[in-house]
């Protein structure tokens, strides 16, 4: 079970790096972007494709990033130039990459024009790069000794090298969020999100700004792609279905649970609600009567709780604010009329 | 400073809602001119603002600033030069947002936004002495959102960050329209202040009347997409309500009709 969820905790860090890019577009922009269904897959087929033809992976990484960006901003093109609905244009641009996937990982092979899928099974990646510097240092070897001796786990943890990688990577990506909202851009960006009338009356180009916020946060999908199929040594075409949906329960849960007070604290709720999600995910997937199938609903579900509840208890909260407001109002009223009947018998 | 010539307006052109909403606008504002606009709903106040602001384009004539043409430029590279505060205090602001970053996104009106600190040491002790000139304590409440705030105070942080970067124009649109009458003064005695102190060039759309007699030092009136009055400075200080009323009947040869604007709701 440990060993599970603490493979659920690694992937959840990655998948941070996509709710990240989700929080950006549906909380900052106020834009529902369809596009990251597409562009996760966009991120992993550019970064297998390219580290099966042989490239650094790191380079691989860059170039899945770079296609991400140029996904959203499309998006973001058809929906101000092309004056398309916000859903629309990212449903458009979902559909579309599902095609050019198929070819980004076709160019992988010379005698095939598109591809489904790449296995990376022998492949260097990212990771396996840093467990070569990592492995030197026998640190795994005495955490390993630590869980099995001390704690007297069964199994435990083959390695640390990947969960520290990827750990580093999205805090390093979460304080770039957070630099950049409070950046002239990145306000102007917030702005646009919240008063698009306001920000252009202060000669920002609202347009312009939609483009660059989806471009950026599918930017961030794609990487969190390309990490995904490093890690899991797979990239397929259907990898990245319900991926809005995923991003979107990690974001809300995220702040349903710790909050969104700052933005420092939001971009942290974001992060540990991506984790969350995946440790439920896995508990779901002990439960003996359940199937994989099955999670596309347990998400959509958790979605809608966490939609609703919070409704429910503001509601809550309000019917009692202004129950004790009333108390409050009736005994004042009680206390001025007692007082004014004592002037008057005086 | 500002030259509007021939501006045309027509609404829903060539169908049964056809309305014509600006009529052969010429005006021409000297720089620090403070003019006051007033007129019955539909004659064409807003519209007009819209034309300046670059949030419509006029059918024909041109819109000069600074001796600029700027006629077709779009709404967001016009309002380098142009202040605005709306009617609703809510259109102003980003309520989401804090009171300082608010202010930092006025304050990059007149610069290209770049990767800078949105809110850096320097600016706050600027944007600090800033809200002490509004005298409502919310120089205290820097990281408050924006949407905390009141009408009344949303509608003064709005007016501050139209005018603290000197705007070329200052464009007000019944600003004070929205707010009970006590708040409703603190903003008027603000803009005063804060124009007088900018010197600013300033269009004024009010349904007071008296509101535009106390303020500025040119007074139009419109009807029906025209500009049917001009008072200019020498006679100004001495109008009155009664003087204006009388005009409007001399002109269009009927008794003025809005009761709201009579009694300046």
């Amino acid at each position: 079970m440990f060993t599970a969820l603490f493979g659920s905790v690694e992937q959840g860090i990655i998948y941070a790096i996509m709710a990240l890019g989700v929080y950006l577009t549906f909380r900052v922009l106020d834009f529902p972007d369809l596009t990251v269904d597409g562009s996760f897959v966009t991120g992993a087929a550019t970064a297998a494709m390219m580290i099966a033809l042989g490239y650094h992976p790191i380079i691989a990484t860059v170039l899945a990033i770079v296609a991400g960006f140029i996904a959203g901003c499309m998006t973001g093109l058809l929906h101000t130039k092309g004056k398309i609905n916000p859903l629309l244009s990212g449903i458009l641009m979902m559909i579309a990459l599902y095609s050019i996937n198929l070819r980004i990982m076709g160019l992988s092979d010379e005698n095939a024009k598109v591809k489904p899928n790449i296995p990376l099974m022998n492949d260097d990646s990212i990771f396996t790069q840093f467990q070569g510097f990592w492995g030197n240092l026998g640190i795994d070897d005495a955490l390993i000794n630590f869980f099995k001796n001390t704690l007297g786990f069964q199994n435990a943890p083959s390695t640390w090298g990947t969960i520290l990688v990827v750990l580093i990577l999205t805090l390093i990506i979460k304080f770039i969020v957070d630099w950049f909202l409070k950046t002239e851009v990145g306000l102007a960006i917030r702005a646009t999100g919240d008063n698009k009338r306001m920000i252009r009356s202060f000669s920002a180009n609202t347009d312009g700004l939609i483009v660059l916020g989806l471009g950026i946060s599918n930017a961030l999908v794609a990487f969190s792609g390309a990490l995904i199929a490093q890690y899991s040594k797979f990239a397929d075409a259907n990898m990245g279905i319900g991926m809005i949906v995923i991003g979107l329960a990690s974001v809300i849960i995220g702040e349903a649970i710790f909050g969104t007070k700052t933005i420092f604290r939001t971009t942290m709720a974001v992060v540990a609600g991506a984790i969350i999600y995946r440790i439920i995910y896995a508990v779901a997937l002990r439960i003996d009567w359940l199937d994989t199938s099955d999670m596309k609903l347990i998400t959509a579900i958790i979605v809608v709780l966490a939609l609703v509840i919070p409704q429910l208890v503001d509601k809550r909260r309000e019917k009692i604010r202004k129950e004790k407001r009333r108390t409050e109002r009736l005994t004042q009223q009680r206390e001025v009329t007692q007082t004014q009947g004592g002037n008057h018998l005086a | 400073m500002l030259k509007l010539e021939g501006i045309n307006k027509i609404f829903n052109e060539a169908t049964p809602d056809e309305k014509i909403a600006l009529d052969n606008i010429n005006l021409h504002l000297a720089p620090g001119d403070f003019v006051t606009i007033i007129g019955s709903n539909g004659a064409g106040k807003s519209t007009m603002m819209n034309m300046i602001s670059g949030a419509l384009t006029p059918d024909f004539g041109a819109v000069t600033i600074e001796g600029r043409e700027v006629t077709r430029l779009p709404e967001y590279k016009r309002s380098q030069y142009i202040g605005r505060v709306f009617q609703d205090p809510m259109a102003g602001t980003a309520p989401s947002m804090t009171i300082e970053e608010n202010l930092a996104i006025a304050y990059s009106r007149n610069a290209k936004r770049g990767l800078r600190k949105g809110v850096s040491r320097g600016r706050r002790d600027f944007f600090k002495s800033s809200l002490e000139k509004l005298g409502l304590g919310l120089e205290n409440r820097f990281n408050a959102k924006v949407g905390m705030l009141s009408g009344g105070e949303r509608q003064a942080l709005s007016l501050l960050m139209a005018t603290f970067t000197k705007p070329s124009i200052l464009l007000l649109d019944e600003h004070t329209a929205a707010l009970d009458p006590s708040r409703a003064e603190l903003i008027t005695r603000l803009t005063k202040q804060l124009v007088e102190e900018g010197n600013l060039t300033t269009l004024m759309v009010t349904h007071n009347m008296q509101q535009a007699i106390d303020l500025g030092n040119r007074l139009i009136m419109m009807d029906k997409g025209q500009i049917i009055l001009t008072i200019d400075d020498e006679k100004k200080p001495t109008l009155t309500i009664p003087d204006l009323m009388s005009e409007f009947e001399k002109i269009r040869g009927e008794k003025m009709n809005s009761d709201r604007a009579l009694l300046g709701s």
